[in-house]
């Protein structure tokens, strides 16, 4: 490593958690900003990713392979609720031609 | 080497992620989507989880992200949000409130953790088949029952789907009585 990467070069566990939770905030300001659904799910994707870095970031500081298969539960759990949340989004459309959030506020049809 | 991949695909994350919540184009969207899941499978490299890294290009930034674009496609709706935001005030009440989860979350980051010592008896690297062994062996001895749950799970999510999306003959009924084109 050349001298002058020397001084930042220690990457520890804190420099990938601040990225998980700048990533987070990310996520949760899209999600509270965006009116098209299709891109709050993708913020929601967002703030999953986060927590999966997080759960990588801890594995690797204990070495603990359990950290990393608690990832494919997250995995699992974004991948029905992407499945789920896209139909819905394409049964609202049917209905009312349009993917804005404020479109659908009534609880009824 | 570790600084550089770091910082540089740190960086590309969070301007993808920026990117998602900025565009006002779904489709731009979606693949800036892409751009940050694959910097943050480079970032689980970087990790020692190489079969977490896998998965995630092949699951998140591929299956996924395909998903959205086709449903984007489908529907037709790539284009700009239509209209002024009917309620102003969330924007800013957003903004404040991103600021105090920013704080909140790199305080907790910040911190030193008392996570103590792992039993040890599942370190990252098995001697033997290396990370995906590892994490194999974890999956399907103590997780076993998880992962039976989690696949009922998901094959529900997907007959839920399936029943979600498909066009009910009621409705279309209903439509053609109406004189609606469906």
């Amino acid at each position: 490593m050349t001298p002058l990467l020397a001084g930042i070069g220690d990457i520890g566990r804190e420099h990938y958690l601040v990225v998980a939770a700048l990533l987070f905030t990310i996520g949760a300001v899209g999600l509270l900003v965006r009116r098209n659904t299709l891109i709050m799910f993708m913020c929601v994707e967002l703030m999953l990713n986060a927590v999966n870095l997080t759960f990588v970031t801890f594995a690797k500081a204990l070495d603990d392979a359990r950290g990393q298969a608690i990832v494919f539960f997250t995995l699992v759990v974004a991948a029905a609720e992407v499945a789920v949340g896209l139909a819905i989004i394409v049964a609202i459309f049917r209905r009312r031609q349009g993917v804005t959030a404020d479109d659908v506020d009534l609880l009824k049809g | 080497m570790d600084a550089v991949i770091f910082y540089a695909f740190s960086a590309l994350v969070l301007t993808g992620a920026i990117g998602v919540v900025v565009f006002r184009h779904p489709v731009y969207a979606a693949l800036s989507l892409v751009t940050t899941m694959i910097a943050i499978a480079v970032l689980f490299l970087a990790q020692d989880a190489d079969l977490v890294a896998i998965v995630q290009i092949v699951v998140y930034a591929s299956a996924i992200t395909v998903l959205f674009l086709f449903v984007i496609m489908l529907l037709g709706v790539d284009q700009r949000e239509t209209g002024p935001d009917p309620r102003r005030f969330q924007r800013g009440a957003a903004y404040l409130l991103g600021a105090i989860i920013a704080a909140e979350v790199l305080l907790l980051a910040g911190r030193e953790w008392a996570i103590g010592t792992a039993p040890g008896d599942a370190p990252l690297d098995d001697a033997q088949g290396g990370n995906v062994r590892a994490v194999a062996k974890v999956l399907f001895t103590d997780y076993i029952w998880a992962v039976q749950v989690v696949s009922v799970m998901l094959v529900i999510a997907v007959v839920g789907a399936v029943v979600l999306a498909r066009r009910s003959r009621q409705i279309a009924a209903t439509r053609e009585r109406e004189g609606v084109p469906a």
